[in-house]
């Protein structure tokens, strides 16, 4: 909440010194932020639901019951599954990560969630794409995935020696 | 159709959205709230977002940016990029219009790749729950593999798009 009202003023106080400098482009630039936001409404009205939706199907109850400590590779794979279809606000992450951890899943399966959490996302792909254009946000996408194989296998390898 | 295709992904989750209202009412309402919820999330960050998107495109020079974040920025493009995404908040979409801003002033694919990439593995304030949930070595883990992996996918990008093709489209005009 902090973050926002901040985030507000100083966007206020920008846009007031765009404006006393020179209004015709500051309505320009208002016109063109008001163009994205038409533009990609419903990919962003898609987002919402699927975050609602995401949220409601997926409690961490089940989420943990589905990559346990022993559910190995598979359960990493489960993990980056479930990531990729997740979509959730970035400060709930780590909380709701600590919890499913707590509720008995695997730290290097949680790992693979929470990198495919923040990085891959089936939800904003409509957006991505509509902005990026289709190969460009595939391969961010798929290189992304690789991000949370390689991040979930150090920390299975590297973590019991720290 | 162009229509249908516009609002394809939307009206699936729709349909969704009904079936688990028919099954469970309850689960179908919780969402709906959910779904609420996270709109005032969104709202709470994306349109000043978009404001500073249009105002960086009105006034930020080409030149000064290309300067910055272009093919002959160096190590300062790193660093523009690190400072960028790691004060960032808020999920990864709200980067993507930054991300092609930037791009469209001249901003070399590289930077911008590390930048998303920086997003999504350090930012600041995200940083600081992850080492309070799993302790610092777990996060400087986390952190410096994702730091490397994406500059890695960053130069990867930069040999295998052309700037021109993802500029194609235009989310500014009104078109």
């Amino acid at each position: 909440m902090s973050q926002s009202i901040f985030l507000y003023g100083l966007i206020a106080i920008l846009t007031g010194l765009s404006w006393f400098k020179d209004r015709q482009k500051t309505k320009k630039a208002l016109m063109k932020a008001k163009n994205i936001l038409v533009k990609l409404a419903p990919e962003l009205l898609a987002i919402l639901l699927f975050v609602g939706l995401s949220l409601s199907i997926l409690t961490p109850e089940t989420i943990s019951s589905l990559i346990g400590e022993r559910s190995g590779v598979i359960g990493v794979f489960i993990a980056s599954f479930i990531g990729t279809f997740a979509m959730l606000p970035s400060f709930v992450v780590f909380p709701l990560a600590d919890t499913l951890v707590s509720n008995g899943a695997g730290l290097v399966q949680v790992s693979a969630f929470i990198a495919t959490l923040v990085s891959v996302g089936f939800a904003s792909l409509p957006m991505e794409r509509r902005i990026f254009g289709k190969e460009f946000t595939y391969m961010r996408n798929l290189s992304a995935m690789l991000m949370a194989f390689i991040f979930s296998f150090i920390i299975w390898v590297v973590l019991p020696w720290l | 159709m162009a229509i249908i295709k516009r609002y394809r992904a939307l009206i699936i989750l729709s349909i969704i959205l009904l079936g688990l209202s028919l099954i469970s009412p309850e689960r179908g309402t919780q969402a709906l709230s959910l779904t609420s919820a996270s709109l005032i999330d969104m709202f709470s960050l994306l349109p000043p977002i978009l404001v500073l998107v249009g105002l960086i495109d009105q006034w930020v020079d080409k030149q000064v940016l290309i300067k910055f974040m272009g093919d002959d920025s160096k190590f300062l493009g790193v660093i523009i990029a690190l400072l960028l995404g790691g004060l960032a908040a808020g999920p990864l979409y709200i980067a993507f219009p930054i991300a092609i801003t930037l791009l469209k002033k001249g901003a070399n694919i590289r930077y911008v790749v590390f930048f998303l990439g920086v997003w999504t593995t350090a930012k600041l304030p995200i940083v600081l729950f992850e080492v309070a949930a799993f302790g610092w070595k777990y996060t400087l883990i986390h952190v410096s593999v994702g730091l490397i992996f994406f500059y890695l996918v960053g130069v990867f990008f930069e040999k295998r798009f052309d700037p021109n093709t993802l500029l194609k489209e235009d989310i500014t005009s009104n078109e």
